[in-house]
């Protein structure tokens, strides 16, 4: 009993910092005129330093070590709450939905190179692999969509696979290298390639899960009309949630372990016997699997695919999240894509200026803070178990 | 294929060669001085274009239209601009994150290249769109069967070949060339011999980004035309033809630039599918010499220290 009230007591501190996360968010999001939107960064900044100052976070993370199960639990009922206040507003919706997509990718990136150290520039062009794959399955069969999803994923991968070679082969820039190359190609290729209807893109259809169609508005009785992105809200935590749980297991596992390793000393890691091929080819296909089923969704949420989508500058912008949050740890991801995609759309004037934005911050990141906003923290095979 | 189109392919493989090599000698001067990568090349390159770009339409407001003036002025101010980028980058962004894992590196040159890119797309007048870059050198033709073989090109070629040759006399010749073979061989050894470290690598990342800045420049001339996005696709094939002759290797940059043009010119011509697909081409000629060779067709010598 005592126990379980000093669990408690320990719970609170971070499940109150996402209860104010989320009271921010909401109020963040409801808020139209440019200069309340700018106040309310500065404020939420000031009040982050403040926390940051007096040890909350610190606290808040210790809450997230003593029980990540309910925790994880808080965090979804936090989304759920978001959700459900919004249940009318198409644009919020479809930027809360947006935010989860772009972080399954990440997680995606996180494996790669969060964990095994396999660079990889061209995420974009993965994420792109899922939404053509949506667009061609949708289009041309009959095939379920939840088994579209999953072909995007799969696609993704093996399309990755053509990359194995030269990845395995090359380290560190030349590897960097690959991958860019393999953007610029993947979008030029889109481009002139008409049966991919070139430049002007293609149709999604919409998400049809076994009846449930995601592209009608949600009635319920008379009065009460529930914005159909909420279906993909919906749709979008389910994956994210499993992505997630899925990456902290892997994490957790001899698997990440042996990640890890791999990342940190390729040739110590030979010596005690590790194949290092077989680590990367792992995590690269996990990470390029994860791009492609986020792509996949996010295709046919918007129903319109085109190049433009799936740039150099976009793969960058996955890059630069999951720097920005802390390479490794999801729950930076989670943090940082929530700035990196909602900072623009809120804030028009920066709209425009968002690659610029992002490099800049990423440079100041690696010149002033290297390890990113929240830095990974060692694992916790015990619960509440604290780094000396 | 008669020999009036094939000189026209062979003189527009020759124009690429030099650009790629001039570009490659970039990377791999920095690579040897340095051990890094600078993915901001390409993009230096860009800004040298733009820079030149300003400096003509400054002078043609200023009334000069006296075109060896022109030229000379648009050559000069681009370059010296991009030899001070250049130092200033390696001063503020590269030096600093020396002792840095070399993916910090990485990452901080290639958010430099979007900065860059983007400052010119956001900030240049219009810069989103391709600028038309003017005709400087006389544009007469000779008409060899039916092939015509422009005084401009020539000119190009002969000017990439002089830039080309200086750079070897100067590492291979001079006093600063010597300081710089030697910081390439041991940094620490030159640096116990009097050599300033630091002063040597900001020189390299100067000489190499102005030489970036000519390449530029020759790109805006042959092409009429230069836009903010050259830098990527010349940045990614520069540095694939420096890996094609192994990184570190002068000689093995500009063999590899000329190798990768005259690769890309018989793809063109070769492959029926090849004039919409060109750029696709090139980056899976890319990725492919990376598989099978994976530093180069003349490796680097150096085993690695654990």
């Amino acid at each position: 009993m005592n126990r379980g009230n000093a669990s408690l007591a320990n719970l609170l501190p971070g499940a109150l910092g996402i209860a104010a996360a989320t009271a921010f968010l909401i109020l963040f999001l409801s808020v139209e005129s440019q200069a309340g939107i700018a106040a309310l960064l500065l404020g939420g900044a000031a009040v982050v330093v403040a926390t940051a100052r007096f040890g909350g976070i610190a606290r808040m993370r210790r809450s997230f070590a003593g029980d990540e199960g309910a925790m994880n639990l808080v965090v979804v009922a936090a989304a759920l709450v978001l959700t459900g206040f919004f249940y009318e507003d198409h644009f919020t919706l479809l930027l809360v939905a947006t935010v989860m997509i772009y972080m399954v990718a990440a997680l995606g990136l996180t494996v790669q190179f969060g964990y095994a150290g396999v660079l990889n520039f061209a995420g974009a062009a993965f994420f792109g692999i899922g939404c053509y794959t949506a667009a061609v399955l949708t289009k041309n069969t009959a095939l379920p969509h939840v088994l579209v999803l999953l072909a995007g994923g799969v696609m993704a991968a093996l399309i990755g696979t053509l990359l194995l070679l030269p990845v395995l082969r090359t380290r560190g820039h030349y590897s960097a290298v690959v991958t860019i190359a393999f953007t610029l190609l993947f979008k030029t290729f889109l481009e002139v390639n008409d049966t991919l209807g070139g430049p002007q893109g293609l149709r999604v259809d919409g998400m049809n899960l076994f009846g449930w169609r995601f592209n009608d508005n949600i009635e319920i009785g008379e009065t009460l009309e529930i914005s159909f992105f909420a279906n993909y809200v919906i749709g979008s935590l389910i994956l994210l949630a499993i992505a997630f749980a899925f990456v902290r297991r892997l994490e957790r596992s001899w698997t990440g372990l042996n990640l890890d390793a791999v990342r940190l000393d390729e040739t110590a890691a030979a010596c005690f016997g590790y194949n290092i091929s077989r680590w990367k080819i792992t995590a690269f296909t996990i990470g390029n699997f994860l791009a492609g089923l986020a792509g996949a969704i996010y295709a046919m949420m918007l129903g319109f695919i085109a190049p433009t989508n799936f740039t150099f500058g976009d793969s960058l912008i996955l890059v630069s999240i999951v720097l920005l949050g802390g390479i490794g740890n999801p729950w930076g991801i989670a943090v940082a894509t929530t700035i990196v995609i909602v900072l623009p759309e809120k804030l028009q004037i920066i709209q425009e200026y968002r690659f610029l934005l992002y490099a800049s911050m990423v440079i100041l990141i690696l010149l002033f803070r290297p390890l990113g906003l929240l830095p990974r923290p060692l694992r916790s095979y015990v619960p509440g178990w604290q780094p000396k | 294929m008669d020999l009036g189109l094939f000189s026209q392919y062979v003189m527009n493989g020759l124009m690429l060669g030099m650009m790629y090599a001039l570009v490659a000698v970039g990377f791999t001067l920095f690579f040897g001085v340095l051990d890094v990568i600078n993915f901001s090349h390409g993009d230096v390159l860009m800004v040298g274009s733009f820079t030149g770009l300003a400096t003509y339409l400054g002078l043609d407001a200023l009334g000069v239209v006296w075109p060896a003036f022109q030229v000379t002025a648009v050559l000069a101010a681009a370059t010296l601009a991009m030899a001070l980028l250049g130092a200033v980058i390696a001063r503020y962004l590269v030096l600093p994150l020396k002792s840095a894992p070399a993916l910090n590196t990485l990452l901080i040159t290639l958010m430099l290249g979007t900065v860059l890119r983007e400052g010119i797309r956001m900030f240049y007048p219009e810069g989103a769109n391709p600028k038309p870059f003017p005709a400087l050198l006389p544009t007469d033709a000779y008409p060899l069967g039916n092939f015509n073989l422009r005084i401009d090109n020539l000119l190009m070629l002969s000017a990439g070949l002089v830039v080309i040759v200086g750079v070897h006399l100067l590492i291979n010749r001079t006093k600063l060339g010597l300081a710089i073979r030697a910081v390439a061989q041991d940094e620490e050894t030159a640096k116990t011999m009097g050599i300033n470290f630091n002063l040597v690598v900001l020189v390299t990342f100067a000489i190499g980004s102005a030489l970036a800045a000519f390449a530029g420049i020759m790109n805006g001339l042959y092409y009429n035309e230069t836009n903010f996005g050259i830098g990527l696709l010349l940045g990614v094939i520069g540095f694939s033809s420096a890996i094609i002759g192994g990184l570190g290797n002068i000689y093995g940059a500009i063999i590899g630039g000329f190798l990768f043009a005259a690769l890309q010119t018989v793809g063109a011509v070769a492959l029926p599918f090849a004039s919409a697909y060109k750029d696709v081409f090139a980056f899976g000629v890319v990725i492919l010499i990376m598989a099978w060779r994976p530093t180069g067709l003349i490796s680097e010598k150096v085993s690695e220290r654990v």
